[in-house]
């Protein structure tokens, strides 16, 4: 849920709940997408390429 | 036929023999899936619950499985956060777990609220009042992080990571691996909480009503706190299983050890909480809702529930293990470690086993009797489904990953064609393969 939509209140639950939420999914996003896109700079320069 | 997807310098067993096992397990899946179709398709009436049941067998096994499957954030901690580097060499496989027990959790979840359709609802919907939207968020988001945590094993199989993107994706994502560890140790602690908060608050229930501080009853951290002391307790279990029945040393006996003591001294710690709060809800609170302890336990025919599991719980397989594994000489014998690790395993899932289901069970006004409740077929196979999947995806993930690090130190192997024309020492009897491809070598 978004503070947008129409079920939304601005109190104490649902900002420490959706809060948390928002907070674990984005550190998981930006985790992963860095993680990407550094190996597709990585890759582009030829790392990784003569590992085996 | 596989050979070129197997990790390098270790020895499995042929391909028919994989496909054979991997089928017989199949099937005991195959009968899961049946029965969780009929639950889809059919409805809730496939089931044996009943309004005073609304929680039964798969509420259970899904605490249990998360608490078991607790220890893939507890080794997270101690190795990415507080530098128990010796716990590299576990966990790969604390984490597989952990992924196989959280996913087998959502799965159970999916079946048991009947309209997997809505189950976005929780998210969307979300009752911001309640310890299971807490559950659900972190439960949920938790299982997220053991699929990051999880990916890069399953890339640094050996055709994927010829890949160079996939090799330094992985690269990359063991780089930040403290990051997703710190989330899902945050996650960790409060869905596990939040699943013994659910019982706490029941004031309505005297049974598993207790105090407090704030908003959270005792229950959320002794929840927590016995996921954390019997979580790597499990991983130890299946550790050492898995080695018997590939008859080989996978993990050293130092990184079991460490685990085993850290485990120990939670388990010990948690039985003595443990203990203060029983003693302190059978002595105050129960008495201030109008109920003996005795009511609890005694008196309910047709009941198995009895003073029995209580001791069961708390001196079986809490009192016990916890003496074993705080000792050197009992980490260090096998037979005592084998017995702690069951004994604390057996121990949580009978802990939830009570606060859910005996919660249920005990009448709470004067004209009501003791509940009952045997599950439906049905039921037990969509329980005993995760076990079939657990099975497979470990037997898959052991085949094609390097999940164990010490794997190819502790069995060495020798070529065939050594000078002395001597086999190889360390072939294992379950490992009847008898050479190693030139990509192996």
């Amino acid at each position: 849920m978004f503070p947008f939509n129409f079920e939304w209140i601005w109190d104490a639950g649902h900002l420490v709940f959706h809060g948390g939420l928002w907070y674990a999914l984005s550190i998981m996003g930006l985790g992963v997408t860095y993680c990407i896109v550094k190996a597709l700079v990585d890759t582009a320069k030829g790392k990784g390429a003569h590992h085996h | 036929m596989d050979t070129a997807l197997i990790p390098e310098g270790v020895k499995r067993c042929p391909a028919w023999q994989f496909i054979l096992w991997i089928g017989l397990v199949g099937v005991v899946l195959l009968w899961g899936v049946y029965a969780m179709l009929l639950c889809w398709i059919k409805g809730l009436n496939q089931t044996n619950m009943n309004n005073a049941y609304g929680f039964a067998l798969w509420i259970w096994a899904d605490l249990a499985i998360i608490a078991l499957g607790g220890g893939a954030f507890f080794t997270g901690l101690l190795k990415y956060i507080m530098g128990k580097d010796q716990l590299k060499n576990i966990i790969n496989y604390a984490v597989l777990i952990g992924f196989i027990c959280y996913s087998s959790a959502l799965l159970i979840l999916a079946i048991d609220i009947g309209q997997p359709l809505r189950g976005w609802f929780i998210f969307w919907h979300a009752n911001v009042h309640s310890m299971l939207t807490e559950v659900a968020f972190c439960l949920t988001c938790y299982f997220g992080v053991l699929c990051i945590e999880y990916l890069p094993l399953v890339l640094e199989n050996r055709q994927v990571d010829r890949v160079p993107f996939f090799h330094n994706l992985t690269h990359n994502m063991h780089e930040i691996m403290a990051v997703f560890a710190a989330t899902g140790a945050f996650l960790s602690f409060f869905h596990q909480g939040s699943l013994g908060g659910v019982a706490g608050v029941l004031f309505a229930r005297p049974f598993g009503y207790r105090t407090g501080v704030l908003v959270w009853p005792w229950t959320f951290f002794l929840f927590t706190w016995s996921a954390a002391a019997c979580g790597p307790c499990f991983t130890i279990f299946i550790t050492k299983l898995t080695e018997k029945i590939v008859r080989k040393k996978l993990v050293q006996d130092n990184v079991i050890e460490l685990l085993a003591k850290i485990a120990g001294w939670m388990l010990a710690t948690y039985v003595i909480a443990k203990i203060f709060d029983t003693a302190y809800w059978a002595f105050v609170t129960a008495p201030s809702k109008g109920f003996t302890v005795s009511d609890f336990y005694t008196g309910n025919p047709g009941s198995i529930y009895g003073y029995w599991i209580l001791v069961m719980e708390i001196v079986v397989c809490g009192v016990l293990p916890a003496a074993i594994l705080i000792t050197d000489k009992g980490r260090k014998t096998q037979a005592t470690l084998w017995l702690a690790v069951i004994l604390a395993a057996v121990g949580v899932c009978l802990n939830r086993w009570v606060m859910v289901l005996q919660v249920l069970a005990v009448p709470v006004l004067t004209f009501e009797s003791w509940a009952t409740y045997f599950p439906s077929w049905q039921e037990i196979a969509t329980t005993i489904l995760p076990v079939a999947y657990g099975v497979i995806l470990i037997s898959l993930s052991y085949r094609y990953l390097p999940v164990f690090p010490q794997e190819k130190e502790l069995n060495p192997m020798v070529s065939p064609h050594t000078p002395e024309g001597r086999a190889e020492p360390q072939a294992s009897p379950a490992s009847p393969e008898p050479a190693l491809s030139p990509a192996e070598s």
